[in-house]
């Protein structure tokens, strides 16, 4: 008999979506629990991109639910709850902002865009960027800094509205070691200090492997969720890329495995 | 403004100077602002096109007997929002679609212009007409020109925040659609305000060119916006000043003066950024 549990941040039930006659996603389900660390992995075209537009409503699904907080994504009132750091940061080159401009955008969810930054938004605004590492280069323009620095940069941006689920797009994808061990360190910082969830779309999960609560394999259906340690157990280990899971899987329960 | 001209020095010192000069500044304050942003989101000649659309409206006000100014508003703002619709939804297949707007606009109001029969002529609103304005104009341009200013005031961290990132934007609830199109109605509020200060033909210039100056000098988005608009308003200045001394056209004095600022803090960049010795020395050693 399962416990209780609080109600799910978000709930993906038989969600499908095509683009014309190529079905990206079939009958995905899903769901995190408050203050869960989960990855969503799998190879290129798995339809991880699309799952993650869906959930941040920015595409419908064409059939199945998606609820963020009990609500669709797209009727969400309460925005700062979610936070999202995309994929690379797409940040134009000649951009003219501040590190501080750039994250000081991710506090409007919960200000209000219209009112007045007041003093518990600044303060956000500096938590955020101490909890990256990057207060001391908040007046520097954020397009000098190297590209590690700027996906921090982008990260504290979704952290500066004090989300309770964080959505990160392959945030650790050709950044260098220690970039990737600061972006483990405030990931842990808000799971642990604040409660959140934390959904982790990527092809790598070495930095947060041992950190993970669920892993979840996705092409174009779910191939497995739960625990990492089940995972091992199957035989297939996180360190496998993702393009090769899959696979590996799919040729486990072919041979009756796992 | 009853009891012009002002004791102001030389060459602003007869009341149509003081009048180009303050219909000149609400334009040279008011036009980077929205200039900003349109560099920010690749649209830097997007004034250029909305002002040829504008010139069916001011032919409409020619050939009505009404003021060109006003027509030449609700045309430009019908069709900003027109284009705005448009850019949102066509992406690529858009710029046909601009150039079908872009010189329908200016053909209807040659046609119209000259249907007129009154001794009216496009000239004035092609080219500007800044040493000409009345004091309904002056006060005219310096109404658009609080609204754009007041509207950016209050919009401006979200306008910030869909610049940096528009699908984040989105995600966050920001009304990025309506932000954008409001945005877009600026554009043709500027257009109209600078029509008789630059003419609708050089309006783009007063939009942009100061924001690429801003953006040499700055390092924040507020310092290069706030920079931009003091820019306009010195190129302003120095363009009517030029202007009366050697008896140019002052719509394109300023433009020119636009420019020039921006040649100078271009060539004053480097000699700025020499004192940080990285740069300096990585173009000195070279490779190997």
């Amino acid at each position: 008999m399962r416990t209780p549990r609080a109600d799910p941040v978000l709930t993906v039930e038989g969600a499908s979506f095509a683009f014309g006659a190529h079905r990206v996603l079939d009958g995905v389900s899903m769901e995190i629990s408050p203050g869960e660390f989960t990855a969503l992995v799998g190879p290129n075209g798995a339809g991880k991109s699309t799952l993650l537009r869906i959930v941040l409503g920015l595409l419908a699904p064409q059939a199945g639910r998606v609820e963020l907080f009990g609500s669709p994504p797209r009727r969400l009132r309460d925005r700062w709850r979610l936070g999202y750091v995309p994929q690379r940061p797409r940040l134009a080159p000649d951009l003219p902002a501040t590190v501080e401009e750039v994250v000081g955008a991710g506090r409007l969810a919960k200000t209000g865009w219209w009112r007045r930054p007041r003093p518990e938004d600044r303060a956000a605004v500096a938590h955020a960027l101490e909890s990256v590492a990057l207060g001391d280069l908040r007046h520097q323009r954020v397009t000098e800094l190297s590209g590690g620095q700027q996906q921090r940069v982008l990260i504290a941006k979704a952290l500066a509205s004090e989300p309770q689920l964080l959505i990160l797009d392959e945030p650790i994808a050709g950044v260098d070691a220690q970039a990737q061990r600061l972006f483990r360190d405030s990931l842990v910082h808000l799971l642990r200090e604040h409660g959140a969830s934390v959904l982790l779309v990527s092809h790598e999960l070495g930095a947060v492997a041992d950190d993970l609560d669920r892993v979840v394999v996705l092409r174009h259906r779910v191939l497995f969720d739960g625990k990492p340690a089940d995972l091992a157990a199957t035989g297939v280990s996180l360190g496998v890329h993702a393009d090769d899971l899959p696979r590996w899987l799919e040729e486990l329960s072919e041979n009756g495995g796992g | 403004m009853p009891g012009m001209p002002w004791p102001l020095p030389w060459p602003f010192d007869t009341t149509y100077m003081q009048l180009a000069l303050i219909a000149g500044v609400a334009v040279g304050a008011s036009a980077p602002l929205i200039g900003t942003f349109l560099v920010q989101k690749r649209l830097s000649l997007i004034g250029d096109g909305i002002g040829h659309v504008a010139v069916a409206g001011v032919g409409a006000g020619l050939l009505f007997g009404t003021s060109p100014v006003w027509t030449a508003l609700v045309v430009a703002v019908v069709a900003a929002l027109a284009l705005e619709w448009l850019r949102s939804r066509a992406r690529s297949s858009g710029d046909l679609a601009l150039a079908l707007f872009f010189y329908g606009g200016i053909a209807a109001g040659v046609v119209l212009a000259g249907r007129s029969t009154t001794n009216a002529n496009l000239q004035p609103y092609l080219f500007g007409s800044i040493l000409t304005v009345t004091e309904n104009d002056a006060y005219t341009v310096v109404g658009l020109g609080a609204l754009i200013v007041l509207a950016i005031a209050v919009t401006w961290r979200a306008m910030v925040a869909i610049s940096l990132d528009e699908e984040a934007a989105r995600v966050a609830g920001i009304p990025v659609g309506a932000l954008n199109a409001l945005l877009a109605a600026l554009t043709a509020v500027t257009v109209a305000a600078a029509m008789r200060v630059t003419g609708v033909l050089l309006i783009a210039a007063l939009m942009v060119l100061p924001v690429a100056t801003g953006r040499v000098v700055a390092r924040s988005f507020r310092a290069t916006t706030v920079g931009a608009a003091a820019v306009g308003v010195v190129a302003v200045v120095l363009g009517l000043a030029a202007a009366r001394q050697w008896a140019l056209a002052a719509g394109g004095a300023i433009v020119l003066a636009t420019l020039a600022l921006f040649v100078v803090a271009s060539l004053a960049a480097p000699l700025r950024r020499a004192s940080a010795p990285d740069d300096a020395s990585s173009l000195l050693s070279g490779p190997g």
